[in-house]
């Protein structure tokens, strides 16, 4: 996998006109090094517009969230409408269009630990962040997403953060955790 | 190969890895190397021993030693105590509740005395990475041999003889819908493995590919040489990352091998298996669903018939399987349909997985008979309750199943003896739960899952499901009306007449079986206020205790609503019909008189009421 480039907000101040199999030339808000990166994901997938949700994968994996720029560049290359690429994003869970903080918090909210009060948990969260399930705190260091089911049922309830699995969280440690990533 | 005396089988399934079971086995294998024992002790990674309660769990062969809760830093004593000098690491030993004793050999452990393991038959015992482990088991024994030795009509008999059910819910039967596959005609024909496993709390087929991917991979080929399908795609959840690795391992090791490919075991049969993820939707379990989305469309499910059978994947005719049916099918042309069918009950046969989870001693995943009862399984394998309290319930199915109650513990547990009770197999999630648990509460957590999971397309279950969770909500914030009970049973009713995939039409099922299993409960949240297991926090009273109420009149200065009534030196009580829960008395009370309570004394409200009007 090549290296995770990141969109900030000012690289959508590039215009690239791109010109597409067909002949059509169209605008697209996104650097030239990104288009091109887009292009070689969806040439990896033969341009099949059944690979979308491949291509989707391999594109947030990249950038880690699918702003609408990269999705009106899949749909071009896909030969698809950007609408069907856009209902794709949006029905899937695990597809963002905003991107996530430094440290994403997942809580699991499956039933295993929601019996054993994975509720109250992410409460402390919110709490704590000053954000809601969904967001990412201003700072862009956090963000707080629910889950369901890491299948670690016997640590419930379970807390991610990035990757590393917190088991047995109980409200009281949530600030803890938070403290890990804050220096 | 070389000949080892000693195997450490360390665990490294999702759990066991989620407890830094990774670092269990580097140290252990560092120590291996470190005292030269290389040649004598093999340090390997296998997939869940099921018993994830303990993890991380360390099994040493062949003596069955069975280490619960390993940390890395007791690499070195397993290895000088235990490989070195023979003696067992006493205090890592799983130590028996009953007996308090520990427990030296593994067969022997209250939690796999009850299990039969034929899905899970290689879980934790070979490494999953390496096909060798998986030959020397077995492995693609039974794709030689049904294709070398038996015609596809003949395979799809005997898988109809032995009984075998799918097993991601339904239960329909796998040799039929084989049957039926090989019979429509297309230019292409396609396998899918359903591995979308999205009910919240099970994690069996999860475990399987992680722990086994060979024994899917080949009876996903058995499936294609039945019928006459070429290619295979397994649809599984972006979310499982290593059961995925494995998988793609499996692949190419099984393909190198000639196992997969082109005209395989020397025949003209060609099978190829691709990998497909998927995106986190619940309802892409569902096949129609699952077809569209392996197509790059939305996830959402269209009217059966036509069945995937017909016109599945890009409109060719589908075999969609789940993973723990697949599991299945190599040991049932191994050893005969009428050694599988001699398992379980009348009309299920065979075994089961469970993951079982929530209060429970045990968690962690187990295969039984089917026919077994919830008793044997919550006691016996299980531990029983934590903590000791109360059983109340089991949900079974996750969002599409209900609850068992107490009742239901001698219940013998098949496909018709659940839904009978108003529950489902389901994928085989079983949670459980103790008096602690509110019942509306649990089904209003299920409703709250199936409202963001709806795919939206047809009414009964986007705008069905949202009511449900609004009546509920309106329950357990202590708004709830006598007829907001009749408006759950009607909707629910109604939705399972209408709905048009399967998720809409067990959604109201959580609801309805709750319903008719814990009615007191639903009818005290709504004319008492009451919650009595105290989850419902709307439903919760400020009271002031007597025997430490001083009267200090400090709780009624600063009482917005005035709902503080008592004399100075005379204990204080509270008027609850005024009280808007601030906690505002609570926080001020120094003798930590006022407490949170799951409901108040009523008679001695009466009285406060009564002077209150006079």
């Amino acid at each position: 996998m090549s290296q995770k480039v990141i969109i900030t907000p000012e690289a959508f101040e590039y215009m690239e006109k791109v010109t597409g199999t067909d002949g059509v030339e169209v605008r697209v808000n996104l650097p030239k090094e990104i288009i091109e990166q887009i292009n070689e994901i969806c040439d990896s997938f033969d341009n099949d517009p059944g690979e979308l949700i491949n291509v989707l994968h391999e594109a947030q994996n990249r950038f880690g969230y699918l702003p609408a720029e990269v999705q009106d560049m899949v749909a071009h290359n896909l030969h698809i409408p950007v609408a069907q690429v856009y209902g794709v994003v949006t029905f899937y869970s695990y597809f963002s269009m905003i991107p996530k903080g430094e440290h994403p918090i997942s809580i699991c909210v499956g039933t295993a630990c929601y019996v054993r009060g994975a509720e109250r948990v992410l409460e402390e969260f919110i709490k704590e962040l000053g954000i809601k399930v969904g967001e990412t705190t201003p700072d862009g260091r956090f963000s707080i997403n629910c889950l369901r089911c890491v299948g670690a049922c016997g640590l419930a309830p379970v807390v991610l953060v990035g990757d590393k699995v917190y088991g047995r969280v109980s409200p009281d440690g949530v600030k803890q955790i938070i403290a890990e990533y804050s220096s | 190969m070389s000949h080892y005396k000693m195997h450490l089988l360390v665990c490294a399934g999702t759990g066991c890895h989620s407890s830094e079971s990774d670092l269990v086995y580097e140290m252990l294998h560092d120590e291996v190397e470190r005292k030269g024992l290389s040649n004598d002790v093999q340090v390997i990674r296998t997939g869940c021993f099921g018993f994830c309660e303990k993890g991380p769990i360390v099994k040493v062969l062949p003596d069955n030693t069975f280490y619960t809760e390993v940390k890395p830093g007791d690499a070195q004593e397993i290895i000088d105590e235990h490989v070195i000098k023979g003696r067992k690491v006493e205090r890592l030993l799983y130590l028996d509740p009953e007996t308090n004793e520990h427990v030296l050999d593994s067969k022997h452990m209250g939690f796999y005395k009850k299990q039969l393991r034929v899905a899970l038959r290689n879980c934790g015992t070979i490494d999953p990475e390496n096909i060798d482990e998986s030959i020397a088991r077995d492995a693609y024994m039974a794709l030689g041999k049904v294709i070398t030795e038996m015609t596809p009509r003949e395979t799809i008999e005997l898988i109809k003889r032995s009984g075998l059910r799918g097993r991601g819910g339904a239960g329909f039967p796998t040799g039929l819908k084989w049957e039926i596959t090989s019979k429509n005609h297309g230019d292409r024909k396609y396998v899918v493995c359903n591995a979308d496993e999205g009910d919240p709390g099970a994690f069996m087929d999860r475990s399987i590919l992680e722990g086994d991917p060979h024994s899917v991979l080949e009876a996903m080929a058995i499936c294609g040489y039945c019928i006459g399908a070429s290619e295979g795609l397994i649809y599984i959840r972006a979310e499982y990352p290593l059961a995925i690795r494995r998988l793609r391992i499996a692949i190419s090791q099984a393909q190198s091998y000639g196992l997969l490919g082109e005209n395989i075991f020397g025949s003209d049969f060609s099978f190829n298996i691709k990998l497909r993820y998927g995106a986190g939707a619940f309802v892409c379990g569902e096949e129609t669903a699952l077809i569209h989305s392996m197509e790059g469309l939305r996830g959402e499910p269209t009217n059966k018939p036509p069945f995937p059978a017909e016109r599945g994947y890009l409109g060719k005719p589908t075999c969609v399987n789940n993973v723990e049916t697949f599991a299945n099918i190599p040991v049932i042309v191994l050893k005969g349909a009428e050694w599988f069918a001699s398992i379980g009950t009348e009309k299920s046969k065979g075994t089961k997985v469970f993951a079982l989870a929530g209060k429970i001693n045990n968690v962690g995943l187990i295969e039984v008979p089917m026919g077994i009862t919830l008793r044997e399984i919550i006691y016996e394998i299980g531990g029983g309750v934590k903590e000791g309290k109360k059983f109340k319930a089991v949900q079974t199915g996750g969002p599409s199943g209900g609850c068992l109650t107490e009742k239901h513990l001698d219940t013998p547990i098949d496909y018709e003896s659940l839904m009978a009770a108003g529950s489902m197999m389901g994928s085989g999630g079983m949670i459980v739960l103790d008096e602690d648990d509110c019942m509306v509460s649990v089904a209003k957590f299920y409703l709250d899952f199936i409202v963001e999971e709806s795919c939206g397309k047809c009414a009964p279950c986007r705008i069905g499901s949202k009511r449900l969770y609004e009546t509920l909500d309106r329950i357990t914030l202590g708004k709830g009306e006598q007829e907001d009970i009749e408006i759950l049973k009607n909707l629910g009713m109604v939705m399972k007449d209408t709905a048009l995939c399967g998720l809409g039409q067990t959604a109201p099922n959580p609801v309805l079986s709750t319903l008719d299993n814990f009615k007191e409960e639903y009818l005290e949240h709504v004319n008492e206020k009451k919650c009595r297991s105290g989850q419902c926090r709307d439903l919760l009273y400020y009271v002031i205790l007597e025997e430490e109420c001083t009267g200090c009149m400090a709780c009624t200065r600063v009482c917005p609503t005035h709902a503080i009534i008592g004399e100075r030196r005379n204990p204080h009580v509270i008027n609850q019909e005024v009280c808007i829960k601030c906690g505002a008395c609570m926080e001020k009370c120094q003798f930590d008189a006022i407490s949170l309570q799951k409901d108040y004394p009523r008679e001695v409200q009466l009285t406060t009421n009564n002077e209150l009007t006079v």
